[in-house]
């Protein structure tokens, strides 16, 4: 194995359950990356919601809680405020995050509490088989939409600025290494940080949205609508990736406290 | 902070902060709900001046969810809801069996069921206390009566957390918790912490002898994998293995069940000789307190029982009770008396009442004729 | 360059091969003991740009620097 592997994973918990190309994998190689840049998982702390990027941070070794559907942004809050020294980085998925994890979402942003929250997008609901999901295109054919998606999805980086995250990145996992140095900017950030990661997803997304289950043909997928300059025009299907919005103006979330200091 | 010995006339939202605040509670998070909102109110003003954290979270699902988080992150955690607020909570309850982490969650019972009577009292959710998550678990479920038992219960629902790695259930009820009563602001007894890993390699989910694990934190440089899924002593899913998964879900009872002797709780007045018993718990205990007493001063041979823990119930207790009948008044439709008739194996009369008022206690006296 | 590939773990996914810049691997014909197609290495063409070791979700695939 690779010696960050052999560094960093929780090896009773492996193999990985990722499908052989998911791009969670390489979000995962991604953040131990990061980890190793920012001095070790003991300055970690790790939560993550239901989903297939849930499980990313389960294959760490470090202190990981792996929580209810759309949840994990609430737990984050109160482990926050337990342990206000740690960076607590959230893992979530795109229907745990917008779907059933929506209000927790927008309102950890309002507070601005000082977490990352790193939200795999696939496009759809991947663990429970291919449902559609709040980012699925219109039109596409779904599990749950034999007849076409009929629903706009959501913009997560716009809905991200909208309630007051101060540090926001949009990134895929075709281009690792602008992944993982925005993860490390996302979690030195004091503030909520909000780091979307366009993801591969073969067995669900892929052959739903894209006809192919083949990994490589859905990595230089997302690569080919990738746009990295920053005063370029989006066309139609492409999505901007990097730094979008950073803020180190606005303080973190703080609770009063009068006497001495929690735990 | 209140000096020991300190006496004040609170009510029993007020009196569960006291409790709570005696007992090392430093995160509370919550939302607002009739007639609860006091203990969130309570709160906010209490707990920065001992060094906790209060939140106003955005809904109910946050406010158990971030109890979990602050909980694992080493600090001890309430909430407080009514009926509405609850029902949302009970993923969260579950989560918090199935992960063992302790927690105290405090339900103001009021009329339901839906939106139902947010003003008026009632004690309709018994049953959910013990059964509201999906799954087989076992919560601890305790019951004061007064102002003065919400501080108590309270203290003793964190010592039983942390005792337990469990989420304990305070559920009082519109009446107690709005009646402001004398209440002597005083830890009863030891307050309690998790057991901490000693040196050497420690495994998160192993159980000592007594079925309950001993409790690393977070940050604390243990590595621990907590997970929602049925897992081993290493926080690995086993719930794809029905074996393991079995296991794992026959301890968690066990953990419960077989240390009842230790969480089973009632309070007994002249039970030795009564030929009929009151079993009552909560604020109906207190009318059925007085009916007994004016059946005594009839020379009828009524005892009295107050449940000050509903789940485990109290079931030793209870069958070594020699009257011959027993009456349940509640205000639902007859619940517990359920498991008084399963306890005793003996007649129960229920006495059910509805409508969000207490039973007076000419209501249970005239009960209670019928029964003799 | 060595590049070594950890049968334990690798998955064949591919992706490896897909961001090679050197075509250092292609794919291969012979599989693991999981029944995964493993790549096939050019270890001549390997310049150890770490481009297969960052984007495997694995962590199957290092390159070595032969001394």
């Amino acid at each position: 194995m690779h010696p960050l592997g052999e560094k960093y994973l929780r090896k009773s918990s492996l193999p990985t359950l990722f499908c052989p190309g998911c791009g969670d994998g390489t979000i995962l190689n991604a953040m131990i990356r990061a980890i190793d840049k920012l001095g070790g998982t003991d300055h970690f702390l790790f939560v993550s919601g239901i989903g297939c990027s849930g499980w990313i941070p389960v294959f760490i070794n470090a202190d990981c809680i792996h929580t209810l559907h759309g949840r994990a942004i609430p737990v984050a809050t109160g482990l926050k405020m337990a342990q206000p020294g740690k960076h607590v980085v959230v893992f979530t998925g795109d229907g745990d995050c917008l779907g059933i994890g929506g209000n927790h979402f927008i309102h950890a942003a309002r507070r601005n509490l000082n977490v990352t929250v790193v939200m795999v997008n696939n496009y759809i609901y991947g663990m429970t088989g291919g449902q559609v999901a709040p980012t699925t295109p219109e039109k596409i054919v779904t599990k749950t939409t034999p007849y076409g998606n009929i629903e706009a999805p959501f913009d997560a980086c716009g809905l991200a600025r909208a309630a007051g995250a101060t540090f926001i990145a949009r990134h895929t996992t075709a281009l690792p290494r602008l992944l993982m140095n925005d993860l490390v900017k996302a979690v030195q950030h004091s503030g909520f940080s909000f780091v979307e990661v366009m993801t591969q997803c073969p067995t669900q997304a892929g052959r739903a949205i894209y006809g192919s289950g083949e990994p490589s043909v859905l990595l230089n997928e997302l690569k080919g609508r990738a746009v990295v300059a920053k005063n370029v025009e989006l066309k139609p299907g492409q999505f901007r990736v990097g730094t979008l919005h950073q803020d180190a103006s606005r303080p973190p979330y703080a609770p009063i406290v009068t006497a001495e200091g929690t735990a | 902070m209140a000096e020991p010995d300190a006496v004040k006339i609170i009510h029993g939202n007020e009196a569960c902060v006291e409790g709570a605040i005696l007992a090392g509670c430093k995160f509370f998070a919550g939302y607002p709900i009739t007639p609860a909102s006091e203990v969130a109110e309570v709160m906010a003003a209490r707990l920065p001046a001992v060094g906790g954290v209060f939140m106003q979270m955005e809904d109910e699902l946050a406010s158990i969810n971030a109890v979990v988080g602050a909980s694992w992150g080493g600090i001890k955690a309430m909430t407080a809801t009514s009926g509405p607020g609850f029902s949302l909570m009970q993923e969260g309850i579950g989560y918090a069996a199935v992960t063992e982490t302790p927690c105290v969650i405090v339900n103001v019972m009021r009329g339901g069921p839906g939106t139902g009577q947010p003003t008026l009292s009632s004690q309709q959710d018994v049953y959910q206390a013990k059964y509201g998550s999906h799954g087989d678990y076992e919560p601890i479920v305790l019951v004061p009566s007064s102002a003065q038992e919400a501080l108590d219960l309270t203290v003793r629902a964190f010592n039983l957390a942390e005792e337990f790695l469990v989420p304990v259930i305070v559920l009082t009820d519109e009446i107690v918790g709005h009646t402001r009563e004398r209440v002597a602001i005083r830890a009863p007894g030891e307050i309690k912490q998790r057991r901490k890993p000693g040196q050497g390699e420690y495994i998160p989910f192993r159980p000592m002898p007594d079925h309950v694990p001993l409790r690393g934190n977070f940050g604390e440089g243990y590595h621990i994998l907590v997970d929602g899924q049925l897992h081993d002593e290493y926080g690995n899913r086993v719930g794809h293995i029905p074996e393991k998964s079995a296991q794992h879900v026959q301890r968690l009872c066990d953990k419960i069940n077989q240390n009842r002797d230790r969480i089973a709780d009632v309070e007994t007045r002249n039970i030795e000789d009564a030929e009929v018993v009151i079993v009552s718990y909560g604020s109906s205990s207190r009318p059925a307190l007085r009916a007994m007493k004016e059946a005594r001063a009839q020379n009828l041979k009524v005892g009295w029982v107050k449940l000050k823990t509903l789940f485990p119930f109290p079931d030793e207790q209870l069958s070594a009770i020699p009257a011959r009948a027993f009456l349940v008044p509640e205000m639902n439709v007859g619940k517990i008396v359920r498991e008084v008739k399963r306890a005793t194996g003996k007649p129960c009369l229920s006495l059910p009442k509805l409508g969000g008022e207490l039973h007076t206690p000419a209501e249970i006296l005239t009960a209670l004729k019928e029964v003799m | 360059m060595k590049i070594l590939i950890d049968e334990a773990y690798c998955k064949g996914c591919g992706l490896c091969i897909t961001v090679c810049p050197q075509h250092a691997l292609a794919p291969g014909s012979r599989r693991s003991q999981k029944g995964y197609l493993m790549p096939a290495t050019a270890e001549d063409k390997c310049d150890s740009c770490k481009s297969c070791e960052i984007i495997c979700p694995d962590f199957a695939i290092v390159t070595v620097k032969e001394p």
